[in-house]
């Protein structure tokens, strides 16, 4: 059902106005597998991933899906491959959880077709996914924030593509929530080898879920790869500027960074 | 936890649930709709029975009747149904694809510039007819490229969209007033009875070219309603849901100024129609389930009734315009009191 996807990032350079965010990127994601984009504020993280999902066009560079330029791709085609959950998506006033999870089967629907039998099929399996059956007739105005962020990834995962973008999917959730929507993905991942790309802002949780991690700075990839590989008090001050020790996750054995302050340490 | 066949059929029964709510909310207006027209052919100066209405209407010659229904009642009902419905679609597209309901014709200067262009043309070219036709259209379309180009420079934002919007009203309202100073004393009435927009005297000409305009864009609206749908949902989600946004953005955009700059050049602007419509059309279908069809059919029974209070109810006879305006005033201030609750600014 699934199919093999390369997508690349060929010297990619973007920027608004005269201001340049990213210099020259090039990489490629490992296909079924979960990447994360980690590094500090404004270092270009998100933009990185607003590129690969075609909301901004590049300066220069190209992104390539199985070699071909996204850019002039057809979007509805794009679109039945790749998914994104915005950081920041806007709900319609009032609109229903299984309403909002229908949206999602836009690239799937020929104009003037109303719902077929396969968009249900999704739309259902998706909230089974999410588990959040019993909302489906909710406003979501009167979800929790963390209820509301599963409605709108599986309005993503009702999009059924075989890569999906996040872009910082836990903020603002408290860690429970956080940990349950990324154990979601882990899920997705590993049933149905969705590639993931996430931007995520916490170290430690980038560490522990992801199998690749790309690091970034100042527009500027600086390091890539398995977390066990490059996560060291070198990198965490190169990407934070900011002294740490990396200790042994207790529990995922992923490495763990505990930062160094100007207090509290009997150094 | 419930099996798969449960959850399809739970999630499909809740989906049916809202579509009937949609279905009788259209079917009401409609009745509504053919109700109105039916008591606007019938009722007036003299009542004519529905008899002697479709007896006419079927082209016999009914002493006294044919006149007042033909030329009186028949262009009048025309024009409410048109301008209704063209109101009310091409404001909810504005007030759903900007995800704001203050981004509308009404209050971002368009509906102004139409009147601006209008009474230019009355007062300073005592022109008549189709030339203020023209002036309130050119004045329109101008004056929303304008309001658009300047939203969009450095980066576009609906903030800035409405904000512009409100200064070109601004300045709109001040032409007009201008106008209205050094106008001739003759003209005077004329001004301003076509600025608070009425339904007497509208010339079929302009209804056909309405109607021209409806063709067109109507069905281009409609085309686009689903990837309005997904706008709805922001710029990125609509992008990577694969909408091509700036080409629907254009289409729904332009269609939208078309429709409101020659309904409002046939009538004059009808007041607050625009902006009531579509968010008063989601309110009664709940569940943001609304669409521009319903905020259109809204649009006609707003105008048709508010045309019939205006005509039937009061000892003086006042134009729509003024009986829509006297409802739309006070929404208006509640939806900004409500707005500014809810940090909405």
């Amino acid at each position: 059902m699934r199919s093999e996807h390369i997508l690349k990032v060929d010297n990619l350079v973007v920027g608004y106005e005269e201001k340049t965010v990213i210099h020259d990127v090039s990489l490629e994601i490992p296909d079924g597998k979960i990447s994360v984009i980690i590094g500090a504020n404004a270092c270009g993280k998100s933009t990185l991933l607003k590129a690969m999902t075609r909301i901004i066009t590049p300066k220069s560079g190209v992104v390539t899906l199985d070699g071909e330029p996204i850019r002039p791709m057809n979007p509805k085609q794009l679109a039945r491959i790749c998914g994104l959950l915005p950081q920041d998506p806007v709900v319609p006033e009032g609109v229903t959880v299984s309403d909002l999870v229908a949206r999602g089967r836009y690239p799937h629907q020929k104009f003037l077709q109303g719902q077929t039998k396969q968009d249900l099929e999704a739309v259902t399996e998706a909230m089974e996914i999410m588990d959040i059956i019993e909302l489906a007739n909710r406003s979501m105005n009167e979800l929790s924030g963390g209820q509301r962020q599963r409605a709108w990834i599986a309005t993503a995962l009702a999009q059924q593509t075989d890569i999906l973008f996040l872009d910082e999917p836990t903020t603002f959730l408290d860690i429970n929530y956080q940990i349950e929507i990324l154990d979601l993905m882990a899920d997705l991942n590993q049933r149905k080898q969705t590639t993931i790309v996430m931007v995520l802002h916490d170290i430690n949780l980038a560490a522990r879920y992801a199998d690749q991690l790309f690091a970034m700075k100042n527009g500027k990839l600086i390091a890539q790869g398995a977390p066990n590989d490059i996560v060291t008090e070198k990198l965490i001050m190169d990407v934070f500027g900011m002294k740490s020790r990396i200790i042994s996750d207790t529990v995922s054995k992923s490495p763990y960074v505990i930062p160094i302050g100007r207090h509290f340490c009997d150094l | 936890m419930m099996n798969h066949l449960e959850n399809l059929a739970f999630i499909e029964e809740g989906q049916k649930k809202r579509k009937i709510r949609y279905r009788i909310v259209e079917a009401v207006l409609l009745l509504l709709a053919i109700i109105l027209c039916g008591l606007m052919m019938t009722v007036g100066n003299t009542y004519y029975s529905p008899r002697t209405v479709i007896q006419v209407l079927a082209g016999k010659d009914v002493q006294g009747a044919a006149f007042t229904i033909l030329t009186l009642r028949l262009p009048r009902m025309i024009a409410g149904i048109t301008t209704g419905f063209s109101f009310g679609l091409a404001g909810s597209v504005f007030q759903t694809m900007l995800r704001n309901p203050l981004a509308n014709p009404n209050i971002i200067g368009i509906t102004s510039a139409s009147s601006a262009g209008a009474v230019f043309c009355i007062l300073i070219l005592h022109a008549g007819g189709s030339i203020v036709f023209g002036g309130s259209i050119l004045a329109a379309t101008v004056t929303a490229i304008m309001i658009y180009l300047l939203s969009k420079l450095k980066k576009y934002s609906t903030g800035r969209l409405i904000l512009v919007g409100i200064g070109f009203q601004a300045l709109m309202n001040s032409a007009v007033s201008y106008f209205l100073l050094i106008g001739s004393e003759k003209d005077l009435a004329g001004a301003l009875r076509w600025m608070s927009g009425s339904l007497n005297g509208v010339q079929m000409t302009s209804i056909y070219l309405l109607l021209v305009a409806m063709l067109i864009c109507v069905p281009l609206i409609l085309f686009y309603a689903k990837s309005l749908k997904i706008l709805e949902l922001g710029e990125e989600s609509a992008t990577t849901m694969g909408v091509n946004t700036n080409k629907a953005r254009g289409i729904l955009l332009v269609s939208s100024v078309v429709l409101v700059a020659v309904a409002t050049a046939t009538t004059g602007p009808i007041a607050f129609v625009s902006f009531l419509s579509g968010p008063i059309a989601k309110r009664i279908t709940g569940h943001g389930n609304s669409s521009p069809v319903i905020a259109g059919l809204f649009g006609v029974v707003l105008v048709l009734a508010a045309d019939m209070i205006g005509q039937q109810a009061f000892a003086i006879r006042f134009p729509v315009g003024v009986i829509t305006g006297l409802l739309g005033a006070p929404y208006l201030i509640y939806l900004l009191i409500r707005m500014n609750r809810h940090g909405e600014f």
